[in-house]
């Protein structure tokens, strides 16, 4: 039975990439041959909000929606759930006040005292991926932190940050980052090499870790939440799969929101504080 | 295959992340997004929650400030009381002891009154009494010399001689 399952989800998962393309014509098609074919990817794809018509820069799309819905929902919980400004605080302003200790001692802790003017930054960061990644759970849903243009955009964005803040701050001394004065004269030059490419490489790994891990969830459970709808009544095991695999996702939701600040508090530091 | 079906929809690859005519939409309104935040956070929230964080140290710090004065205030007015207690304490004894002096000196004074009258009676009852006693003794001379001076009328009514009867009844009593 399950093996059965499998070989479709696999061919489905074939097929899929090229279906998903297909945004607009698409939704006609699977119903066409629905009950066979599982869509993984399909909740990925960038469409227009109103009309069909082609996508430019400016056009209203399901990107433009659920970041709007994720700039609301912040500003419901930080600007309007403090509004009492009350010493014992509401419940709104108690996760308000938690937020922001929390970033901020990650801030004050990871990247040191003289990173407070880049709070704010940080914050906005973790606020918006955090609240991306969680949105994205409410089926139906679009999560735009699952897009690689998006996270490499924030990443890049690090990145650039980091290192003007670097050569601004510290001058050419910035440059001693990546010559490890600690190890012997004659491994300096193959270091440097080293921890030039490890730099580069941040923005890379920074955004893919993010865009991955938010993809491959969504489309895990939807990948069972296909199983669960072949299988009709007795999708029993797909269902406790799906539960459990988003039960996960949460925890996968807060911790990438998590790492993504910690370590561009850590990038932070390195451009404040170049020697090892 | 679908992948056929779909082959001149499709011009971008498999997935929808990939499909590079969607990155200038995304990248603009992610744009957007970041910056609303960030002015969101740093005009209004962040300011605020700094601003109630730090008064409610603030609070906590002068209410701890002021338990401690209350405390020291506390402590201030149990040493007072203390040294009040100790102070009525000394004078009550103080008075209690001049009381008892002057108590004392009106006892004695008063003792010393009622001896001096009880001396002045016991003197005055004794004169009396002596008085008394010389008064019975007189009487008795007579009442035996009367005594005497009937026997004799009585015994010898020829013999009788006042005057040596009288001298001889005083010898007698002398005796």
């Amino acid at each position: 039975m399950s093996g059965e399952a499998e070989t479709h989800g696999e061919d489905a998962l074939a097929a899929t990439g090229a279906d998903a393309a297909a945004a607009h014509g698409a939704d006609a098609a699977h119903s066409a041959n629905s009950g066979l074919q599982i869509h993984p990817m399909d909740q990925f794809v960038v469409h227009p909000l109103f009309g069909d018509g082609p996508i430019h820069w400016y056009t209203p799309t399901n990107v433009t929606l659920w970041m709007a819905i994720a700039v609301l929902l912040i500003a419901l919980m930080m600007v309007v759930g403090t509004r009492g400004r009350a010493i014992v605080p509401s419940r709104f302003q108690s996760i308000a006040e938690l937020a922001y200790g929390f970033v901020r001692k990650m801030v004050e802790d990871v990247a040191g005292k003289d990173a407070l003017p880049f709070f704010p930054y940080i914050m906005t960061l973790f606020m918006f991926i955090v609240f991306a990644n969680f949105l994205g759970l409410v089926p139906m849903s679009f999560t735009t932190t699952a897009h690689i243009a998006v996270t490499a955009m924030l990443a890049l964005a690090v990145f650039l940050t980091v290192t003007i803040v670097g050569f601004v701050k510290n001058g050419t001394k910035f440059l001693g980052l990546f010559w490890v004065s600690s190890a012997p004269l004659p491994l300096r030059p193959i270091l440097a090499i080293i921890e030039l490419i490890s730099y580069f490489v941040r923005p890379v790994s920074h955004s893919i870790r993010l865009g991955g891990n938010m993809m491959a969830g969504h489309a895990v459970i939807k990948v069972f939440a296909g199983f669960a709808g072949v299988l009709g009544v007795g999708a029993v095991a797909p269902i406790a799969a799906i539960t459990a695999i988003y039960g996960l996702e949460i925890l996968v939701a807060f911790i990438q929101a998590y790492v993504f600040t910690i370590l561009t508090c850590v990038y932070l530091k390195d451009a404040l504080h170049p020697s090892h | 295959m679908a992948v056929d079906a779909h082959d001149a929809a499709a011009s971008a690859p498999g997935m929808p992340q990939l499909d590079i005519t969607t990155f200038p939409n995304q990248i603009f309104w992610l744009v957007v997004t970041i910056v609303v935040i960030y002015l969101i956070l740093s005009r209004v929230a962040l300011p605020r929650i700094g601003a109630v964080l730090a008064e409610r140290q603030g609070t906590i710090t002068n209410d701890i400030a002021a338990a401690e004065d209350l405390k020291r205030q506390a402590a201030e007015a149990e040493d007072a009381y203390n040294k009040a207690l100790a102070e009525a304490r000394s004078e009550a004894q103080t008075i209690a002891a001049e009381a008892r002096a002057e108590i004392m000196a009106e006892l004695a004074d008063a003792t010393a009154k009622a001896d001096a009258e009880i001396a002045a009676k016991a003197a005055e009852s004794e004169a009396r009494i002596a008085e008394i006693r010389e008064g019975a003794l007189a009487a008795v001379e007579i009442v035996a010399k009367d005594t005497a001076s009937e026997l004799v009328a009585a015994l010898a009514p020829t013999a009788s001689d006042d005057a040596a009867l009288a001298a001889a009844v005083s010898e007698r009593l002398k005796g």
